[in-house]
């Protein structure tokens, strides 16, 4: 207590765990899930402006025929880099990294993650692969030329120095499994008392779901790079036919984890969608159950649809009809969720933040994303666009504007709480309009191109093809400029110091009930645990949430 | 000793084995590598490999059991571990069957 009777709240930034260490040694050993949070958080959105800023290189040679930045091996280097570093280092480990580490022990009442310890050293892991991964770019014949896909035989013939680019990947894939083993072992042994299965999150629901899929598919492309290294050095035959191996077996292996690894890089997504429409709605999610279940069916069946990628490959006929077949099934629990947060938000009391907008945005891009993703589907029309640019704007509309779109949502959503303190909400408006719009002019003109026959990863195009590569860099541009402002934008409230209130959206879940930014020790007492997490006749009275900050900081008033 | 009692979920329960039991468990297991063994030196034909493969199986089922205390668990950590095997199984076989249809 302090002299006029406030209690003096002491956050996690304020406490080092272990005790004792001090500056940069309280972030660098730290056992608390929430500092560990945080370095993911820095580390990850140094990764995701790299790679956007490749992107846009990668664009900005586009926009005009013939080559206008860069020659045809830099560009082939190029794809390569904004592939690697945003699938490995940006979209799966974002949400479930940050957000979950952060988050996922607060919402069942726990005070940190099972094993602390290696959830620090899956931060280490995490690191030290992304060092791998640039090392790798300047050692050796050149850059990495590949693609993200490291197909062979290309893969293990090239000259670059694709060994140490896949060994980048295998150290990444160890953080992504440690991560994932620790969060099911938090969900089951760490609730607090009261919290059955029905009692938890969806945010967390989906993370369990996504932590089975990190656990049971990872290891599959971990051997796999490991067979790259072992062709390239022994020439082992694995998958050349000329010596009785199979080069599909390469495609098998690689989608085996990549296509789950997009429910991994979307389910956690979901996941947030699913905080921040009952928020926002003022009205208990729909469904509840039926989310559960669909993000459980989600990973259980989207494990079992890689071969969608090999239509064109070779594979038999019967292979292309199952997984044809399967890859709809997948279509059924994705519905199930996007109706849900539909029925929620009808005649709800909706009330319009930024989260919120992301994750209307969210929703619409993920649906065009995955209505797309029928045509891909669908072994008749996958022959006619495959490998077009119709399939990476299909892909960029379920990962951008699916999981990074969350990703956003989720960093305004869980900004106040992190950090207490609230962001510009005009700007921050502004920047998501931009960022939209921009996404649109960006990835619809690719969709076009690709019907109309553009490849994919090609350096120079045909004269038709012009138009839409300027709007594609035009969107571009603007999308830069969204998620600049964006980032500006969160980054001055450090300046602004508009202090949040512990609950400034009016949520229900065991997050909003401790102080922003959490103590060390998330919860004083035992959490009162609901009997449903989105019980929202329990919360004020207000018909509408309010958002609420704080006048003065009580933590050191 | 688990970190905290958090819920009380069955899957916290201790168990101890006796030595009486593990012991018991090492000769099975020691016994049924001298089966192995013993059963690769008579010609089966095409049996040779799917019995040396049961009797691996029943070995990896008694460490998983006793061992590694899965006969004590809970039912979320049996489903866990049968569905991981379910994993694999289709992982594997959908590549064979895909091979074979080619």
């Amino acid at each position: 207590m302090d002299a006029i009777g406030m209690v003096k709240r002491q956050s996690f930034y304020e406490t080092p765990s272990p005790a004792g260490l001090k500056g940069i040694w309280a972030w660098l050993l730290t056992r608390d899930h929430k500092r560990l949070a945080l370095m993911y958080l820095w580390a990850i959105m140094l990764w995701l402006c790299i790679a956007l800023l490749i992107g846009l290189s990668l664009r900005i040679e586009l926009m005009w025929p013939g080559g206008t930045i860069m020659k045809a091996e830099t560009y082939n280097a190029m794809f390569t880099l904004h592939g690697v570093i945003m699938i490995f280092l940006f979209v799966i480990p974002a949400i479930p990294a940050v957000f979950g580490n952060f988050f996922l022990p607060i919402q069942i009442g726990a005070d940190d993650v099972f094993f602390p310890r290696l959830n620090l050293m899956s931060w280490y892991l995490f690191m030290f692969g992304g060092g791998f991964a640039i090392i790798s770019l300047f050692s050796g014949k050149g850059f990495p030329d590949t693609g993200w896909t490291f197909y062979v035989p290309f893969s293990v013939t090239t000259k670059t120095n694709v060994s140490l680019t896949v060994t980048a990947a295998f150290i990444l894939g160890m953080s992504s499994m440690l991560t994932g083993l620790n969060f099911i072992t938090t969900v089951h042994r760490m609730r607090t008392k009261g919290m059955g299965w029905m009692q938890i999150p969806l945010f967390t629901w989906s993370l369990y779901a996504t932590a089975w899929v990190q656990l049971l598919a990872t290891p599959v492309i971990s051997i796999t790079f490991v067979l790259v290294i072992l062709e390239r050095f022994l020439r082992i035959g694995l998958f050349d036919p000329a010596k009785g191996g199979d080069p599909l077996l390469y495609q098998h292996l690689f989608w085996m984890y990549s296509h789950p690894a997009v429910y991994i890089m979307v389910l956690p997504g979901m996941g947030v969608v699913s905080e921040i429409i009952p928020i926002f709605s003022r009205k208990s999610i729909f469904g509840y159950k039926a989310i559960v279940y669909s993000s459980l069916a989600i990973a259980i069946a989207g494990s079992l649809v890689w071969a969608h990628h090999m239509f064109t490959s070779g594979i038999s006929d019967v292979s292309i009809f199952v997984f044809s077949l399967l890859t709809y099934l997948v279509a059924i629990p994705s519905a199930v969720k996007v109706f849900s947060w539909v029925s929620t938000m009808y005649k709800g009391s909706i009330q319009m933040t930024p989260p919120l907008l992301l994750a209307l945005a969210f929703i619409y891009l993920f649906s065009v994303g995955g209505l797309t993703g029928l045509l891909l589907g669908a072994a008749g029309t996958n022959v006619y666009v495959h490998d077009t640019q119709f399939v990476v704007s299909h892909f960029h509309f379920t990962m951008f504007g699916g999981t990074g779109f969350a990703f956003f949502a989720a960093l305004h959503f869980w900004w106040p709480k992190m950090f207490g303190l609230m962001y510009n909400m005009k700007r921050a408006y502004i920047a998501v309009i931009l960022t939209t719009i921009g996404f649109i002019f960006h990835f619809i003109p690719m969709m076009i191109l690709g019907l109309m026959g553009m490849p994919r990863r090609y350096f120079d195009y045909l004269p038709q093809y012009a138009t839409g590569n300027f709007l594609a860099g035009f969107g571009g541009f603007m999308i830069i400029a969204g998620v600049g402002l964006m980032f500006t934008n969160l980054l001055l409230s450090f300046r602004e110091k508009n202090l949040a209130a512990d609950d400034p959206w009016g949520g229900t879940t065991l997050e909003w009930s401790i102080p922003s930014p959490p103590p060390l020790h998330n919860f004083v007492g035992v959490p009162e645990v609901k009997s449903f997490p989105y019980d929202f006749s329990m919360v004020g009275k207000d018909a509408a949430p309010t958002i609420q900050t704080r006048e003065t900081d009580e933590r050191t008033s | 000793m688990e970190k905290e009692a958090g819920t009380g979920q069955p899957e916290e329960r201790m168990h101890v084995t006796g030595y009486r039991e593990l012991l018991a468990i090492i000769m099975a297991l020691l016994a049924l590598t001298g089966i192995t063994v013993a059963v690769s030196y008579v010609h089966l034909g095409f049996f040779n490999v799917p019995i040396a493969l049961f009797v691996a199986s029943i070995k990896s089922s008694l460490v998983l059991l006793f061992f590694m205390h899965l006969k004590y668990e809970g039912r979320a950590i049996k489903i866990s571990l049968l569905s991981t095997i379910a994993f694999l199984f289709v992982m594997i076989s959908f590549i064979f069957w895909d091979v074979a249809f080619r």
